[in-house]
């Protein structure tokens, strides 16, 4: 019989196929055994299997990840024939006469937390690739399916309780049709890289791994955030239709990529994407995007073990540079908050949000700052490069940043080394207190990006992840829609432009009033801009600017949404 | 047996690459070769060994081998810990 279960829609899209479980608990009987040598026998094999795996995956990552990914496996290699590892399983097999799994489980499991005894959180996380290789000589113990993402060879929709940067980095989009999670919300990693690789999706739906096992079939409905088990023959033949019309949908919004966003009275504004690497281009040109309003530099610094180089950031910048043809806002790091770096040993905070973070923490590492400044500089020399600093919220940040990108240019003066001398630089309108002296900001920084997502925490006091709390976040509260037209206001005052980056410029029942307090650039996940051109096409900015005036003077974000839903 | 000390140069200790490189460079040495961190001794064939030391940057470490080409063995390693194993 077919089970429906409720989550949150976060990126749009209808799928189904056959389920892919991941992770999860191996389990399995702990025995006492005679044959002690035929134990070691099943050991040296599994070790083996999980040897040819893991070779075969790392060079499958490698051919069509990089080197970089494919260090992750070359060091599971090395774990999986530790002579040390090995040794413990043989001595616990011979003097313990336990069988090989639990001998594998035990002996990883000291391992493993011996790492997290130590006093340096990066260590403490690569416990997590020593327990990946204890379970996977378990599965080859078991006889179980041990299917890696980067080797996946059928079309399948994964479900796991949250996905991690490392596993949807070796996603094949050929193959996975959609996601289902039981945690998140629309603002996760998972959901955030389910839009940008255009994959229906659906997080936060609890009690999905209760009772589910690979194999099964499964509808993931990214649209209305509902997942089923099992479907009937009715339940599939409705969700074919859907799926088409959905790609109707699609195919019409996709005739106006084109098209300019302008209204019935010829208002234009800018509508641009925000990526997170250069793989996310071709995303953006699909779906007509003029340009980059958010590229989040910090991917260029996670999943790694060490700072990127110059070099590296250079090439990365300048490929998105030569590629776009159109502006390209670069946001310098954002790295604290829910992107830590293990590499740099950042120390544990109480209020990760409130502390330590992107540009703060670039202000108090220069020799950090400048590096990446140095390079987003170079790339300037080959496309509209725009520099844009996350976290700022007093004027003295941004002078302090301001001075040190004087330092860097005039190195590179001195280098003879070319750069844009009239690249602008703004900065991420995203703390309550520079929205506030938005006026005294905009004298000094040449354009305004709203990042909502943080704005709505902080303005709200809300924890964007915590779900019990959800309902309280709210972008159509009115102090974010006063916040929002006096940020505008503030940098038209001065001539300046303002945009918006945030999960609210990307939301097409906003689009009218952000359309009405004047907002000059709307960036987003790629597949948000032809609903949302759609929208703007479809009306005038006369209409926008009295719903805008309309939601301004609403008590209660329920009247707001009212209003912006006529 | 031969033995040497040295000192970790990069600054992120010795994380996971540049603990494969030196199981690598410890591997391809007949000798059994061993790392000793505060006090602690592990083989330096074993990554699950290496990394269990948490060792980080400014750390002093000695590097021992006993057998055939036990000279050989420390000489290497020494010189591939001491030149950062090709980081900046």
């Amino acid at each position: 019989m077919s089970q429906e279960l409720t989550g949150v829609a976060a990126s749009p899209g209808v799928a189904s196929a056959e389920v892919l479980v991941l992770e999860g608990e191996v389990e399995y009987e702990e025995r006492t055994i005679e044959d002690t040598a035929g134990e070691k026998k099943r050991l040296k094999d599994a070790i083996a299997k999980s040897k040819k795996q893991l070779e075969k995956i790392k060079a499958k990552v490698k051919r069509e990840i990089g080197d970089q990914k494919a260090q992750i496996f070359a060091a599971h290699l090395k774990a999986v024939e530790d002579p040390e590892l090995i040794k413990a399983v043989e001595t616990k097999i011979d003097q313990e006469q336990i069988n090989a799994e639990a001998g594998v489980d035990q002996a990883i499991e000291e391992f493993a937390s011996r790492l997290e005894a130590l006093d340096n959180e990066y260590m403490q996380e690569r416990a997590g690739d020593f327990r990946d290789v204890g379970s996977r000589i378990l599965k080859n113990l078991l006889g179980l399916n041990t299917v890696s993402l980067a080797e996946l060879d059928k079309e399948v929709i994964l479900v796991a309780r949250d996905l991690a940067p490392s596993d949807t980095a070796q996603i094949d989009k050929e193959l996975v049709q959609g996601f289902a999670t039981a945690v998140g919300s629309r603002t996760s990693h998972t959901a955030i890289m389910a839009r940008s690789m255009e994959i229906p999706a659906v997080v936060g739906a609890t009690g999905i791994l209760d009772d589910i096992e690979t194999g099964d079939q499964m509808i993931v409905d990214g649209l209305d955030g509902t997942v089923i088990v099992n479907p009937s023959d009715a339940e599939l033949a409705e969700y074919e239709e859907k799926a088409e019309e959905y790609a109707q949908r699609k195919k019409r919004l996709a005739e106006l990529k084109e098209l300019p966003a302008e209204t019935t009275d010829g208002h234009q504004v800018e509508l641009v994407a925000n990526i997170g690497t250069p793989a996310d281009i071709p995303g953006a040109q699909d779906n007509g995007a003029e340009g980059i309003g958010l590229y989040r530099s910090e991917f260029l610094y996670m999943d790694r073990d060490s700072l990127p180089t110059e070099e590296e950031q250079f090439e990365a910048y300048k490929e998105v540079a030569e590629k776009i043809d159109g502006p390209i806002v670069i946001r310098t790091m954002d790295i604290g908050g829910d992107k830590e770096l293990p590499y740099l040993d950042m120390p544990e905070e109480m209020n990760p949000f409130l502390g330590y973070r992107a540009i703060r923490m670039c202000l108090d590492k220069p020799e950090i700052f400048k590096v990446q400044l140095r390079a987003i500089l170079r790339a300037s020399a080959y496309g509209q490069v725009k520099i844009m600093y996350p976290m700022i919220s007093a004027v003295e940040q941004l002078r302090e940043a301001n001075q040190i990108l004087a330092e860097v240019k005039e190195e590179l003066r001195e280098e003879n080394i070319a750069f844009d001398e009239d690249l602008e630089v703004g900065m991420m309108i995203e703390v309550p207190a520079a929205a506030m002296v938005a006026d005294i900001l905009a004298k000094e920084a040449d354009f305004f990006s709203i990042g909502t997502n943080d704005l709505i925490q902080y303005t709200t006091a809300t924890d964007r992840m915590n779900e019990q709390i959800a309902d309280l976040y709210q972008p159509f509260h009115p102090a974010l829609l006063r916040m929002i037209k006096r940020v505008v206001d503030a940098a038209h005052e001065e001539g300046k432009w303002a945009g918006m980056c945030g999960e609210m410029a990307g939301d097409k029942r906003l689009a009218p009033f952000l359309l009405g307090v004047g907002l000059d650039e709307f960036s987003m996940s790629a597949v948000s801009i032809p609903e949302v051109k759609d929208q703007i096409r479809n009306m005038s900015l006369e209409e926008a600017e009295e719903l805008a005036e309309e939601a301004l003077s609403c008590e209660t974000a329920q009247e707001v949404r009212e209003v912006l839903s006529n | 047996m031969k033995k040497d000390t040295v000192v970790i140069p990069n600054e992120t200790g010795l994380h996971a690459r540049p603990a494969s490189m030196l199981v690598d460079e410890a591997s391809s040495y007949e000798s059994e070769v061993k790392i000793e961190y505060e006090g602690q001794e592990v083989n330096a064939k074993s990554i699950m060994g290496v990394m269990s030391l948490g060792i980080s940057q400014d750390a002093e470490i000695v590097v021992q081998a006993d057998g055939q080409d036990e000279k050989e063995a420390v000489a290497a390693i020494v010189e591939l810990v001491s030149e950062g194993f090709g980081e900046e």
